[in-house]
């Protein structure tokens, strides 16, 4: 058995603040991302791109980037908008979201570009 | 119209409640009954004699029989079925008319169909298999506080199972001690953290204290995460009163979820308290202690579906469900039955499952269902497969037993659940490639390899012993 360790996380350390779902897991490659966005349409979700500063993180409204890509099922151009927002933003969290309008809500939410913690 | 006269004396049942002509109306609540009959006793006048004990008929003619329709009101068994795989007992269904129940009313309900007739002495034993309520009725209850939907937007929680922990031991915390439980949970990556159903407010630990120091030790963990926390603050209570005042409290904290015992505090205090949690923005978690009593002997007393959808009418936000993995009873089609009639919005009649009735929801939320009980990371590519997102799992030992604490704990249980989802959105086989996905999981995790090397080798193989009439023999 490993030696104990201390579990690293407090107020002072920006890095100990999460974002929600795959954020205990490292930050995904291209290629994973990708899959994720095929999960997304396979599941006939409406993709949406949203981003903020990595401080407000918590809040439930992030910036909103353009409009849902209502029926959009080309995971390029899914992929290519979300550059897209991280070029203009660069230094904010870019989440990408899969509305489930059945559900009445999110099927998927998952930060997809990092923004640095200060 | 033929006039009827009094005549005093003892009928059969079956020459007024037995009506296998009967077609039942779309508003009629109908009831599937396991029935065990006494030696000697056909199987029409057994069911008949329940048709009566729960609704009009007691056992003898009474002369104010003839002041009322009682050809209406009167409850009407009209089908009889062979239990397959055994020849002690037989399905009888009956049918109840809408006007016998107070609207929006469990109690009432229950108080009618396992009442009296339960100790009926024609019967050797009696089991309530499934109860169909029509959507006329379902109206009228006011059902989960809020739903899946709406916890998930006030949670913030999207894309993947909730992570829960009940605080152990159990009992004998001090409040202070209690909250650092909490805290470490939630800072380690968890969602909620819950109040074992025992927890009340005993002398070593009352309730006041306890509220105050775990909602400071969730707003802590809340800033240092970044992310929406909870801590499930039972308020089951002595008297309604109590609990009440317990609610306000927890309310007046700025708490977000409290939970209740909704099998020993009672249908009416749940019911009024999910109204209260519905009126004041409060999530409602729904413990089920006793339920095991009630439900676990294949011939008598109600079965766990039949409870599920009592609790959806009186309403809770989560429901414990049972784990299939876990160190508790649940055979594992049967669960899945359960949990499609806590959070799906129409239910088909599926004998598979052991769901004897069409059931529709209309516009009710749905429920979460709770895993919980004997879990652990291990079990995680199970949970996800078997619950799919929209559930809780809880995981007690398996949080708070990790060698290195239980943030520690937390955070191997939170890297374990989104490793799985990953993995099931990239299109894995979760049961079959398991122990791959959390072996690469755990190589960015040092938390969550020390928790496969401490709990690899625990597992929970006893028999069923509630299981599916369909598997019998």
């Amino acid at each position: 058995m490993s030696e104990m360790q201390d579990y690293q996380s407090s107020l002072s350390d920006s890095s100990s603040r999460k974002f929600e779902t795959f954020s205990y897991l490292p930050e995904m490659n291209k290629d994973n991302i990708v899959k994720q966005v095929k999960y997304i349409v396979s599941k006939g979700w409406n993709p949406a791109i949203e981003h903020t500063e990595p401080e407000h993180a918590f809040d439930h409204y992030w910036y909103m980037w353009k409009l849902p890509m209502f029926g959009e099922t080309d995971v390029d151009k899914i992929l290519s908008e979300a550059d897209a927002c991280h070029k203009a933003h660069p230094r904010n969290h870019v989440r990408l979201i899969g509305y489930d309008n059945y559900q009445q809500s999110q099927g998927a939410s998952m930060v997809v570009y990092r923004g640095p913690m200060k | 119209m033929a006039v009827k006269t009094y005549q005093a004396g003892v009928k059969e049942y079956r020459e007024t409640y037995w009506n296998p002509n009967y077609t039942p109306s779309n508003t009629d609540i109908l009831a599937c009954f396991k029935i065990t009959p006494q030696a000697g006793v056909p199987r029409e006048e057994a069911a008949a004699a329940v048709a009566a004990e729960s609704s009009t008929g007691t056992w003898t003619t009474v002369w104010t029989d003839l002041l009322t329709n009682l050809d209406y009101y009167k409850g009407r068994a009209y089908r009889i079925e062979d239990v397959p795989g055994d020849d002690t007992c037989f399905y009888a269904y009956i049918a109840y008319p809408i006007d016998l129940f107070e609207e929006g009313s469990v109690v009432n309900v229950f108080t009618s169909l396992v009442g009296n007739v339960f100790g009926f002495k024609a019967i050797r034993a009696l089991r309530l298999e499934d109860v169909h309520f029509p959507l006329a009725y379902v109206m009228t209850c006011g059902g989960p506080p809020h739903g899946i939907q709406v916890e998930r937007d006030k949670m913030n929680k999207y894309g993947r199972g909730l992570l829960g922990c009940t605080i152990k031991p159990k009992l004998g915390l001090s409040a202070k001690n209690y909250g650092r439980a909490v805290y470490e949970c939630l800072r380690g990556g968890l969602d909620f953290t819950k109040d074992d159903e025992n927890v009340n407010s005993q002398p070593f630990m009352r309730w006041r204290q306890r509220f105050e120091f775990v909602v400071e030790a969730t707003r802590k963990a809340e800033r240092e995460t970044g992310e929406r926390k909870g801590h499930y603050l039972n308020v089951t209570a002595p008297t309604p009163e109590q609990m009440y005042e317990r609610a306000e409290f927890a309310k007046e904290l700025g708490a977000p979820i409290i939970m209740h015992d909704y099998l020993t505090g009672g249908f009416c205090a749940n019911t009024g308290l999910a109204n209260w949690c519905r009126n004041n923005g409060m999530l409602l978690h729904i413990h089920r202690a006793m339920h095991a009593v009630i439900d676990r002997n294949p011939h008598h007393g109600i079965h766990f579906r039949v409870l599920t959808k009592a609790l959806r009418l009186s309403g809770g936000d989560h429901l414990h469900s049972g784990t299939v993995v876990g160190k508790l009873e649940g055979d594992r089609h049967a669960t899945l039955g359960w949990i499609d009639l806590m959070r799906s919005k129409f239910i088909k009649e599926d004998r598979s499952r052991g769901i004897m009735f069409d059931q529709d929801w209309g516009a009710m939320p749905g429920v979460f269902p709770v895993a919980s009980g004997g879990i652990h990371v291990w079990h995680m590519p199970a949970l996800v497969s078997i619950f799919g997102d929209d559930a809780v799992f809880q995981f007690g030992g398996g949080t708070l037993g990790h060698p290195w604490g239980n943030a520690a704990g937390a955070a191997a249980n939170r890297v374990a659940l989104e490793a799985c989802v990953e993995a099931r959105n990239q299109g894995a086989e979760l049961e079959k490639q398991g122990k791959e996905i959390l072996t690469n999981a755990a190589k960015h995790s040092p938390e969550l390899k020390v928790a496969m090397e401490t709990w690899k080798e625990i597992k929970f193989e006893f028999d069923t012993v509630d299981k599916l009439d369909v598997s019998h023999k």
